[in-house]
């Protein structure tokens, strides 16, 4: 658990991240990639990468990396890895606005304690103005996810932030934020309200089930955002799945779900009641009290104390 | 509902300037008015808040289909919520139905039998008999809604006409008979197809009924503009002068020029969502009386009206998409950002897109109803047209029917 950084005034813009493309060739020189504006190869070298997040201006830019799979493990992670860290060099070499963007070096090693380490010792020794968890939320066990997620906040310095690429559920964000990190990216609030899911305290609600038809109560009665202030269940039940307006409204909803949690947490951090916030955050999603074992796992290596959220047997 | 006529052109138009008092609390507004498409009562892309930032000098009015609602929330479920504009959280808005739409609910002359009308939805052909229909009707409590009409396309036999305007008129009847709130804001279908006889004949039959306005069907299904001319003047020939008239499937600015000219004074605007939804914007001037030629300065991927988003010349164009246009698109975002949203698949670039072209053509009939008080209202479509036609001959080598939805109609 981390005490808050005074990173920005504004809200920082973060640019992109080629991850895991399928159809991504990756050599020494760079990864080439079909364009999405005309289908043709393109060659993305760490400096051609870095070179368009000048252009493009955002506050945060990101080394190009060599991502494979976290699943994958033996030489072809040990070599994107090494690659990863002579990337860097070539990424901070091609910054040209180092005063005006902030360049974020990505940890890699899958889930691979040894690569782990020697790729975020590499990365310090750089000393970039902050640093990002890569390659995770990729398919490996929660067990390795949390595992390597509390490596590498131990490894980093205290006065830099820690993103978390690719993360996450809510849970994934709480249990991250209690290891030490500070930043987060999904998709999931978004693609999940696509699919009819609303994110809510207890877990999610799945708009499109039957129950919901005659459901006249909105998404979250707890929530403050307009979609919750407007609609009903039932009336959201035939939007979503099927039209445009009921993927925008349920994404509007999940997004404030979202900001508003990390707000909480944020604030809890702040007053120092975090422990206290994580349990609160879990009574609500695990009435039963069947915490998942990673998130005591996580839990215990984080110092906060959960038991009373977890029933006796189980 | 209220409906005054307060401005009527002159001469050969019957083009006129009216002022509708409807919804809850009442709101004035001024016809010819544009009534907003949407999908289970929502536009199709414009988000409740995004709604608010329309210009338009009420509030806007929306077009709501019943059938959107044949697979629910059933109609006591709506009851319970308290009706559409508590459903839609749209409390404000004044909500026109009727049955049919352009997108998700296409009148089926096939299926339609002396039970109910028939209609093409995306759950299949679904009949519509009049009990369920003001089942429907009652729990929306829609501001204004239409009776169900049998409507049937251009080239259906004068047996089938003659069908259609029975069934509409007996349908009629049925509806102002199960109607709860006594028929006070019933518009009166008349149908007929493409034969004056008919035509005249359910006109004739509606008016005896006193309704206090009429929808005008059966139009944009396959009649010819010259066609559509005679038959219109037959219908207002036949039709009280006080009495407010919508019509559905005239959509093109051609099109609405047309119909208000022969006093239609409600429209829908089907052609803004498929434009939406084809990638193109709204672009020509509105200032169309006062410019010197309205086609010279649109030499630019789309037709005289219209621009293709699409089209790679957007890609580095930083302009909005009109400039000094006050939407929220033109406000904050450029071309070359709703082409590269439409190179991605983004959802955004339809948004965007919905927001500017519903504003533009709000304003294009706020300048029609501007027009007609000024007593300029021919001048206004002749410069129009003029404009159109000067750029289609210009253009006409590179014109392809498949970029311009204006053309393959
Ligand atoms: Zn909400
Ligand atoms: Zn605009």
């Amino acid at each position: 658990m981390k005490v808050h950084l005074e990173v920005h005034d504004i809200h920082p813009v973060l640019s992109f991240q080629v991850s895991l493309l399928d159809l991504a060739d990756i050599t020494e020189e760079g990864v080439t990639f079909q364009s999405p504006a005309d289908g043709k190869p393109m060659l993305l070298t760490p400096e051609e990468s870095i070179r368009i997040q000048n252009k493009i201006g955002a506050d945060i830019i990101m080394a190009l990396d060599d991502v494979v799979r976290t699943t994958i493990t033996g030489p072809r992670m040990e070599e994107a890895m090494y690659r990863t860290l002579r990337w860097i060099d070539r990424c901070i070499a091609a910054h040209e606005r180092p005063d005006a963007q902030n360049l974020f070096g990505i940890v890699q090693g899958g889930v691979d304690p040894i690569l782990r380490d020697i790729c975020v010792r590499g990365l310090v020794e750089r000393n970039l103005p902050g640093y990002a968890i890569g390659g995770l939320a990729g398919g490996e066990d929660k067990d390795s996810f949390w595992r390597v997620v509390a490596q590498c906040t131990a490894a980093l310095p205290a006065d830099k932030p820690r993103y978390v690429m690719g993360v996450g559920y809510p849970l994934d964000i709480v249990v991250c934020s209690a290891l030490g990190a500070d930043m987060y990216d999904c998709v999931y609030p978004t693609r999940t309200a696509r699919f009819g899911t609303a994110l809510i305290p207890e877990g999610v609600l799945k708009l499109k089930h039957n129950a919901m038809a005659s459901d006249e109560r909105p998404i979250d009665s707890t929530c403050t955002c307009m979609v919750c202030k407007k609609y009903t269940r039932a009336y959201l039940h035939y939007l979503v799945t099927k039209d445009p307006m009921g993927s925008q409204l349920l994404s509007y909803h999940n997004l404030s779900y979202m900001m508003r949690l990390s707000q909480n947490l944020h604030m809890s951090i702040v007053e120092g009641r975090f422990p206290q916030f994580v349990q609160g955050f879990l009574r609500i999603q695990f009435p039963k009290g069947d915490v998942p074992k990673w998130v005591c796992n996580a839990m215990e290596v984080a110092g906060i104390d959960i038991s009373s959220c977890c029933s006796p047997i189980h | 509902m209220r409906f005054v006529v307060t401005k009527s052109c002159g001469g050969s138009s019957r083009a006129r300037v009216g002022s509708l008092l409807a919804g809850n609390p009442p709101s004035l507004l001024e016809t010819p008015a544009l009534l907003l498409s949407t999908k289970k009562g929502l536009p199709a892309f414009i988000s409740p808040d995004l709604l608010a930032t329309l210009d338009s000098p009420g509030p806007p009015l929306l077009h709501i289909s019943p059938v959107h609602f044949l697979d629910g929330p059933s109609p006591s479920i709506i009851s319970s919520i308290g009706g559409l504009h508590q459903m839609l959280a749209l409390q404000s808005f004044v909500l026109v139905a009727s049955p049919r739409d352009s997108i998700e609910s296409l009148p089926e002359s096939i299926g339609a039998n002396k039970l109910g009308a028939a209609f093409e939805t995306p759950s299949g052909r679904r009949l519509v008999k009049p009990s369920d229909y003001m089942d429907m009707i009652s729990s929306l409590k829609a501001d204004l809604w239409a009776s169900l009409a049998d409507e049937v396309p251009a080239w259906v036999s004068e047996k089938r006409n003659r069908a259609s305007v029975d069934r509409t008129l007996r349908w009629l009847d049925d509806c102002i008979a199960l109607d709860k709130t006594g028929g006070e804001n019933i518009f009166g279908a008349i149908v007929g197809g493409t034969s004056v006889k008919e035509r005249q004949r359910c006109a004739t039959e509606v008016v005896k009924r006193n309704v206090p306005g009429f929808y005008i069907g059966g139009f944009g299904l396959g009649e010819s503009m010259e066609e559509r001319l005679g038959l219109l003047n037959t219908i207002m020939d036949s039709l009280p002068v006080e009495k407010p008239r919508q019509i559905f499937g005239l959509a093109l600015p051609e099109e609405v020029l047309q119909g208000v000219a022969a006093g239609i004074d409600l429209f829908d605007s089907t052609y803004v969502y498929h434009l939406t939804l084809g990638g193109f914007a709204l672009v020509f001037p509105l200032d169309i009386i006062e410019s010197e030629n309205l086609g010279v300065h649109l030499n630019n991927g789309g037709d005289a009206t219209t621009i293709n988003l699409r089209a790679t010349v957007y890609r580095k164009d930083t302009s909005p998409l009109i400039n000094n246009c006050s939407c929220y698109t033109c406000q904050n975002h450029t071309r070359a950002y709703i082409n590269h949203l439409l190179t991605v698949h983004e959802m955004l670039a339809h948004i965007l897109l919905e927001v500017h072209n519903t504003q533009h053509y709000l304003q294009f009939f706020g300048k029609i109803r501007e027009a007609i008080k000024l007593d300029k209202f021919d001048l206004f479509c002749k410069k129009f047209i003029e404009g159109r036609r000067t750029h289609l001959i210009t253009s006409l080598p590179s014109s392809d029917p498949d970029e311009s939805p204006l053309l393959s109609r």
